[in-house]
């Protein structure tokens, strides 16, 4: 080896927002964590609610008039959204805080110096394969579980996606999981840690609600429908008490949370150190 | 062309970058040596942006780093700290930093072939080792064809092939006029290779001057005699900076005086020479004695390896 042949580039381009969008989206599906994030929060929001369908059908029968008056087909479809949400936000914080553990954000910076552009560019291709993969998947588990509801004899739980509010509710399900994975991709750039961001995201909308149950009822009442978790919610649940905003409201809200914590991340995401 | 004026740098109070001005020029490959942890690191995460100086300024080809519209064009980097998601493909790691510039995948492969690399970029980079590690990391730096070239200790992790390689590939680079900057610990090998050196310790400019000149200013000159009347020709040597150093029996060092002033010398007074030796500090030697003051921690202390 005396003389090394190093081969030039013909042109080189600049940097636009597009391409480092390309670039995200090289980065998101090349890594196995998105396949498997992604493959559970499906099969958890189709299976969750096949199960529960599948268990009312038989059981249908024997339960008492006030147990079937109680259930709602919209629960069943949605069911899965419940649980997928963990792994949607695990890959949400996943694929800003490897970059900080693995040092791949000093490669990154070091091609897109102005740093911002990569973190719109991860908002904005995660938001939208998230929302590629779960608008499907929750009509999948809406039609699913409606089946397997219509195949009892008589059928039972049935309803229709034209029906007041229903759309609104499945589809409902997917920007509730879009929403809740920009939350999140928010919370990991701002502490920059697996463990942390994933922490911080379980305490916002699994340990802080049912805290705020120790509180008298008319504080709870005033304060509860406007926390992440409940105004998230109001998205995708079918009725709305006076207790709880109305499915804009609480988008709208939601969408305010997420704007403040993602404008924080991307004040540090400027300033610090790499 | 890198250029640094007054570039300061703090981590809480610790001072790792003390008002640096220096200027990196294209064409020749400058060497930045400095003792483990005196702050080559961080001088070159600041030239980058990575990290912001406490004060001070630092441009590249004119302007600061992050202003550039296509950077990877500007300068290629290699930094010491792995920068590589370790679940990801050699092939796609480059492939996505590529892509923020619009370079194809044609290249992506040039690169991979050139670094050899070409039998495992499908593996997960998180299984290499260490050479192929700093490899790839030469294949990214190299990506957008830069007219600077900066690398940090590239050699860590190679075998003999493999530095024998960046030392060609760093005199090739240099020769079609790109600036290259690399940093290192090891005199030795910067010896080989560098044109010019920036030396630093404690995050302060010791000396920016050519290899030669570093080893000229910086070595004590001095001659070794030998003589069966080494007692008696110690006697004859005066002067007012003359030094004199008994070596072993019968062998002097002599500072101060030229070998053919002491041969003259030995010549008038008939004294019998066996060698008159002008010695020369190594490069080691000199760095040796440049850095003395400035390392971080003692060797008394039983401090070894800190991250440059």
């Amino acid at each position: 080896m005396s003389v090394v042949s190093f081969p030039h580039l013909e042109h080189t381009g600049q940097v636009t927002q597009l391409r480092v969008a390309v670039s995200e989206w090289t980065k998101l599906r090349s890594v196995r964590s998105t396949l498997w994030t992604l493959g559970v929060a499906v099969l958890l929001t189709i299976g969750l609610p096949c199960l529960f369908a599948l268990v009312t059908k038989s059981h249908w029968n024997s339960m008492g008039p006030h147990e079937q008056q109680d259930r709602h087909p919209l629960d069943v479809a949605s069911a899965g959204v419940n649980l997928s949400q963990l792994a949607i936000a695990t890959l949400a914080v996943l694929t800003i805080t490897a970059e900080y553990s693995t040092g791949m954000i000093r490669a990154s910076f070091t091609a897109v110096p102005k740093r911002l552009p990569v973190l719109w560019a991860k908002l904005g291709v995660f938001g939208l394969v998230t929302f590629a993969l779960m608008l499907p998947s929750v009509l999948i588990a809406y039609w699913a579980s409606q089946a397997i509801l219509g195949s009892h004899n008589p059928p039972i739980l049935q309803t229709s996606l034209s029906s007041n509010g229903v759309a609104r509710t499945v589809i409902g399900g997917a920007i509730y999981l879009v929403l809740v994975g920009v939350f999140s991709m928010g919370l990991g750039a701002i502490v920059r840690n697996t463990a942390g961001g994933i922490s911080l995201f379980a305490a916002i909308f699994f340990v802080i609600p049912p805290l705020l149950n120790i509180l008298p009822v008319s504080w709870n009442n005033a304060i509860n429908p406007w926390i992440p978790d409940s105004a998230a919610r109001s998205i995708f649940q079918l009725t709305h008490g006076t207790h709880s905003l109305s499915p804009a409201g609480g988008a709208a809200v939601f969408v305010g949370y997420c704007a403040f914590v993602v404008t924080i991340a991307a004040i540090l995401m400027r300033r610090r150190d790499t | 062309m890198i250029e640094a004026t007054g570039l300061t740098k703090d981590y809480g109070a610790k001072r790792a970058v003390d008002d640096l001005t220096f200027t990196v020029k294209p064409g020749v490959v400058t060497g930045f040596l400095g003792p483990n942890g005196s702050g080559k690191s961080t001088t070159m995460r600041l030239i980058l942006g990575l990290d912001s100086p406490a004060a001070g300024d630092v441009t590249v080809n004119g302007k600061h780093y992050r202003d550039h519209s296509a950077p990877l064009h500007e300068v290629g980097a290699l930094l010491e700290a792995r920068s590589v998601h370790t679940g990801r493909s050699a092939h796609n790691h480059l492939l996505a930093l590529a892509q923020t510039h619009g370079i194809g995948k044609q290249r992506v492969n040039e690169l991979i072939d050139l670094v050899g690399l070409h039998d495992v970029a499908k593996q997960r980079a998180g299984k290499f080792s260490l050479g192929m590690g700093q490899r790839l990391g030469i294949a990214t730096a190299l990506l957008g064809d830069p007219s600077t070239v900066m690398l940090d200790e590239p050699v860590n992790g190679l075998d003999p092939e493999g530095i024998h390689w960046m030392r060609n590939l760093l005199k090739q680079l240099a020769a079609e006029g790109r600036t290259v900057f690399v940093s290192s610990h090891l005199m030795s090998e910067m010896a080989l290779t560098a044109d010019h050196l920036i030396v630093i310790g404690r995050g302060k400019l010791i000396a920016d001057t050519g290899v030669d000149e570093f080893i000229q200013g910086a070595s004590k000159k001095a001659v070794r005699v030998r003589s069966p009347q080494a007692d008696e020709l110690r006697g004859l040597l005066t002067g007012t900076d003359v030094v004199i150093r008994d070596v072993e029996s019968n062998v002097l060092e002599v500072g101060g005086l030229t070998a053919e002033q002491i041969g003259d010398l030995a010549g008038e007074h008939r004294i019998t020479l066996h060698e008159l030796t002008p010695v020369q500090a190594s490069l080691e030697e000199a760095f040796m004695e440049l850095t003395r003051d400035d390392l971080e921690f003692q060797a008394s202390l039983g401090i070894g390896e800190v991250a440059g």
